[in-house]
């Protein structure tokens, strides 16, 4: 079959990622290394130029490709999220990379690809273009950990990540062969009606489901799959770590949560339970363990297990059978929302501590914050809202995100859930705070005290304009957001 | 419904208030820093002026809310920017636009280091206490309510004394935690009370019995650790301790106000049968608090932490009269709060004055303070002697209001929490003797010098409304009556329409008693 012109279309955002990025490589050996910034600022046009043609799909659904592909406005709000995502991610490292002396431009190439790969993620109505945006996004990913290759500890990360994400994505593979087999298709419509039919108690289909939750799973982190989280996050280089952290694990959610819904929304027993245990281990196990952590980045990597833990609820509450309509009971939206928000907490907390590394700190110890307050107030004050909102303190966008999801949760009935979660939400204050603490009410030894040239660049001044922007502007007026969620999700059959 | 919300007249005073602090924040940003503290002490006093008008225009008559602004904020769910003010919440705003400039006059010389951002967290714990005690809409409210924590926080932590870190965590995970439950609390009412989170809609619904025992628990939580009830008042003394002499004012004076402020609005009117099942219970924790409260200061030899438990002793009266649940009691438990907010912080500020001379807190170190500082000894015992309750000061007309209320629900009690009366006098008589008139420590003696001016002015008007509520209460009441009564009956009617149905015995010996008190009878200033 050959792709007609409306297939093409539908997948344009896709081409133009996939075609700058090959650009990108090409253009990289003949630029200059004192003119690499320009690459960057190709992909950031790039992305905008995708912008543009995406935010049109937000209120259509077209199936390409004979249905292979589906372009709704579910699709649509995650890929302008990653669109943000990416955007902010590559601004920050045109001052990092420098700093770390990082000069491969196939940097900014991967970012691209990577980036492709979750939109494929996003819009795959079959399993196996979700299977092949995972792997284009991971293998990409895979490379990235490791572009710090003089040091060992970012290729350890590389490696580590390398072995259990392909380890994962075996059992991933598996999972989806056994459905072919029962289904034999791999359509997610075609392998709902089988599962409908098989029934929740049927062996193959509980597998199945199994292996497609360990899959994911360790995407996006869930306890007891988080194993390689901290090392790898902490091994990487900080931008892309970020990235990681926000871009990698939106999309797995999103292509978790319409596995889930559109291919085993007729068993939702089934799944729902093992997902419940899975929320409230990572939530438990996140937070607890985020506490002794002395290195920043790890603890943001166990923190971002922890708001892993929190978004699950929302897929638990989209699972709950009481509740019927996944849609209306706010699971699936609110888990929306909670991603997005993160995102911006995210993104500005590791911007500080790639800011910091500017200053010929480390910037990844715990003491490298002491007393920043005294030395730079503004990079203290940004990283202590950013705390907060991590903290999930009102009024920033941190609070509406816990919010949207517990009420979500009360609504399906599951108040003890909500109950669950904020008592850890509130432990999680305590490590949270350790960090205002640093900064705010410790006195900077006297070598610190001379590191006063934590200077913000242009282009970093931005990402944290846009993430202190989003934290604050989504906490106090959070409707616009919520609004296009819960309309991203009627597309939801 | 109908009566409830009378709209301002078109000004947004509520809103007003709320902002300017915010502005002031800015202003503090711009300016110079030396100037932080000039530009704190005009915006906080431009919001003091600012909420005259609430005093003035202030509709006594009705029970509805005043000053009612009502805007659309979030459509899914419906989550308003409501704000309104009643006879319970009035007097609490004002009482913190009142304090709020004399915490910024306390700290002017006592804080050194980081002043602009010293004034910016007090700028925005006024922002944050007003919405508290303004906001219509339970989100809303939520969302003030937590703001709060992070400017104290930092209060405490940054400006504290020296186990400052320790006590700020304590702090913020304590009243945090108490929060966790509150927030799904208000998520439940929602869905129950009707898919509303206005605060007035969701008095006026009704609940089942087992849904409300578990609501007013939750509840309890949150407010039990801000007022704090014992035994959950561990935080507080270390709290107070560390904190700067102005933070130390804010929390007695304002923020232990939101538990019981808690209590009156939300427990009280949304959950009327749960309260009345677990009244005992709460009048319970409340002379527990009043008489170990008590104890515990008789013990101390630093003056902060002695204060800090006199306030668990005095704050046990203010839960004792809310749970007592008649006129006398809400009536006497508000003007407690306002009482306490009053006498609490100028006794914080006098040790704030002194520990500046002397860098102590300790009592011993503070001897014989009459000889040397005659006029601030004055201040320090009129304050002393209100917060004992003498007859003449504002703190005897609520406590005894507490005790004519608590006595009708059980003489036991009342007789049990005049000793927590008879205790004050005993733990700040022995204070004052040695704190007054003890012999000086050699060393201290050559720092101790009387009152400047701007700190005689800070006395001043605490001074004069210590003694105008004391000898003059009725306008401070006539406030309270309509709303009070209001409460009031709803319980009343409440209970009628149990009685209906079969009631244990006891329920019914004390529901005639309520309808009988809802119509006052004793009659005090009036």
């Amino acid at each position: 079959m050959t792709p007609s012109l409306v297939d093409l279309g539908a997948i344009l955002p896709e081409l133009l990622i996939v075609g700058a990025a090959c650009l990108l490589l090409v253009l990289d050996p003949i630029t200059p290394s004192s003119k690499k910034d320009l690459l960057a600022w190709m992909s950031l046009g790039a992305l905008a130029l995708c912008f543009m043609v995406t935010i049109g799909d937000l209120n259509h659904r077209v199936l390409a490709f004979s249905d292979l592909v589906i372009i709704d406005p579910y699709a649509a709000f995650w890929k302008l999220l990653l669109y943000v995502i990416s955007g902010m991610t590559i601004l920050f490292s045109m001052t990092y990379l420098k700093e770390e002396r990082i000069e491969l431009a196939e940097y900014y190439g991967f970012i691209l690809l990577s980036l492709a790969g979750m939109m494929i993620m996003v819009s795959g109505a079959d399993l196996l273009t979700i299977y092949l945006g995972i792997e284009l996004m991971s293998i990409s990913l895979y490379i990235m950990a490791g572009f710090k290759r003089f040091e060992a500890k970012s290729i350890e990360s590389s490696a580590k990540y390398f072995i259990l994400g392909s380890f994962s994505s075996g059992i991933l593979l598996y999972g989806i062969s056994l459905l072919y087999g029962i289904s034999g298709s791999t359509k997610l419509t075609d392998i709902a009606q089988a599962v409908t039919s098989r029934g929740f108690d049927d062996p193959m289909v509980l597998f199945a489901t199994m292996f497609l939750i360990v899959g994911f799973g360790f995407k996006v982190s869930a306890v007891p799959f988080h194993m390689w989280t901290p090392d790898v996050y902490q091994g990487a280089p900080t931008s892309v770590t970020a990235f990681m952290a926000v871009a990698s694990k939106a999309a797995s959610f999103a292509a978790f949560l319409r596995v889930l819904l559109e291919g085993f929304g007729g068993v939702k027993p089934s799944w729902q339970g093992l997902i419940l245990v899975l929320c409230i281990a990572t939530i438990a196990l996140g937070n607890i363990v985020a506490i002794v952590q002395t290195n920043v980045k790890r603890m943001l990597a166990y923190s971002s297990i922890a708001h892993a833990g929190y978004a699950l609820i929302g897929i638990v509450v989209a699972g709950s059978v009481a509740n019927g309509d996944p849609i209306a009971s706010g699971g699936v939206s609110s888990l929306m929302l909670y991603l997005a928000i993160y995102s911006f907490m995210t993104l500005g907390a590791f911007a500080i501590v790639g800011i910091l590394r500017r200053g010929g700190l480390e910037g990844e110890e715990l003491d490298d914050f002491t007393g920043l307050s005294k030395r730079h107030k503004g990079a203290a004050f940004l990283m202590m809202i950013f705390m907060v909102a991590l903290a999930g303190i009102p009024p920033t966008a941190g609070f509406m995100g816990k919010f949207y999801l517990f009420m979500a949760a009360v609504n399906a009935g599951m108040a003890w859930l909500a109950i669950i979660a904020l008592i850890f939400a509130a432990i999680s204050a305590f490590y949270y705070l350790r960090v205002v603490m640093v900064m705010y009410m410790r006195e900077p030894s006297a070598a610190q005290e001379n590191e006063t040239r934590l200077a913000f660049t242009p282009t970093t001044s931005v990402v944290l304009a846009c993430a202190i922007a989003g934290v604050i502007i989504l906490g106090v007026f959070p409707g616009p957001l919520v609004s296009v969620t819960t309309s991203a999700v009627m597309s939801f059959p | 419904m109908t009566d409830m919300a009378i709209p301002s007249g078109g000004f947004p005073w509520l809103t007003l208030l709320i902002v300017l602090p915010i502005v002031g924040v800015g202003a503090i940003l711009l300016a110079k820093e030396g100037a932080a503290r000039q530009v704190a002490l005009g915006f906080s006093s431009l919001v003091f002026v600012a909420s005259l008008p609430l005093w003035v225009f202030f509709d006594n008559a009705t029970a509805g809310m005043q000053f009612v602004e009502r805007h659309h904020w979030i459509n899914s769910p419906p989550i308003n920017y409501a704000l309104g003010i009643d006879g319970i919440s009035m007097p609490l705003v004002l009482l913190t636009t009142f304090l709020t400039p004399l915490c910024i006059l306390v700290s002017w010389t006592a804080i050194e280091t980081r002043v602009k951002e010293f004034m910016i967290s007090l700028l925005v714990m006024e922002t944050a206490t007003i919405g508290v005690f303004c906001s219509l809409d339970f989100v809303l409210f939520y969302v003030f309510w937590e703001t709060m924590l992070i400017p104290m926080y930092l209060l405490i932590g940054i400006w504290g004394g020296p186990n400052r870190v320790y006590a700020a965590i304590k702090f913020f995970l304590y009243t945090l935690a108490g929060s966790v439950l509150l927030l799904v609390a208000i998520l439940v009412l929602f869905f129950q009370g009707g898919n509303t989170f206005d605060i007035l809609a969701l008095s006026q619904a009704e609940y089942a019995p087992s849904l409300q025992a578990l609501l007013f628990w939750a509840l309890f939580a949150a407010f039990a650790v801000k007022v704090p009830m014992f035994p959950f008042h561990t935080w507080l003394p270390d709290a107070h301790v560390e904190a700067p002499t102005a933070g130390s004012i804010i929390l007695a004076s304002v923020l232990l106000k939101m538990g019981t402020y808690g209590f009156l609005r939300f427990s009280l009117p949304m959950l009327p049968d749960a309260t009345e099942l677990f009244t005992p219970a709460m009048m319970t924790l409340s002379v527990i608090a009043i008489i170990y409260g008590a104890y515990m200061a008789l013990a101390q030899s630093d003056l902060k932490k002695l204060i800090a438990y006199s306030s668990v002793s005095h704050m046990g009266f203010v839960t004792l009269g809310i749970f007592a649940f008649n006129a006398q009691g809400i009536e006497g438990a508000i003007m407690q709060m306002v009482n306490h907010g009053i006498t609490t912080g100028a006794l914080f500020m006098c040790v704030g004055i002194i520990y500046e001379r002397t860098h102590s807190r300790q009592i011993d170190d503070n001897a014989g303070l009459a000889m040397p500082m005659p006029k601030y000894a004055t201040f320090f015992v009129i304050f002393a002697l209100s917060s004992v309750g003498l007859p003449g000061m504002n703190s005897f007309v609520g406590e005894f209001l507490v005790l004519i209320g608590t006595f009708v629900w059980s003489k036991l009690a009342a007789t049990l929490a005049s000793l927590g009366i008879i205790l004050a006098a005993a733990y700040i008589l022995y204070m004052l003797q040695r704190v007054i008139y003890g012999t000086p420590s050699e060393k201290m003696v050559t720092k101790l010098v009387d009152l400047n001016v701007r700190e005689f002015g800070m006395m001043v008007p605490l001074v004069i409304l210590i003694f105008w509520i004391g000898l003059y209460p009725k306008p401070l009441l006539d406030v309270m009556h309509a709303s009070v009564d209001r409460l009031v009956q709803r319980q009343a009617q409440v209970m009628t329409v149990d009685q209906v149905g079969p009631i244990p015995q006891d329920l019914t010996l004390i529901s005639p008693q309520r309808s009988v008190l809802s119509t006052p009878v004793v009659s005090m200033n009036r």
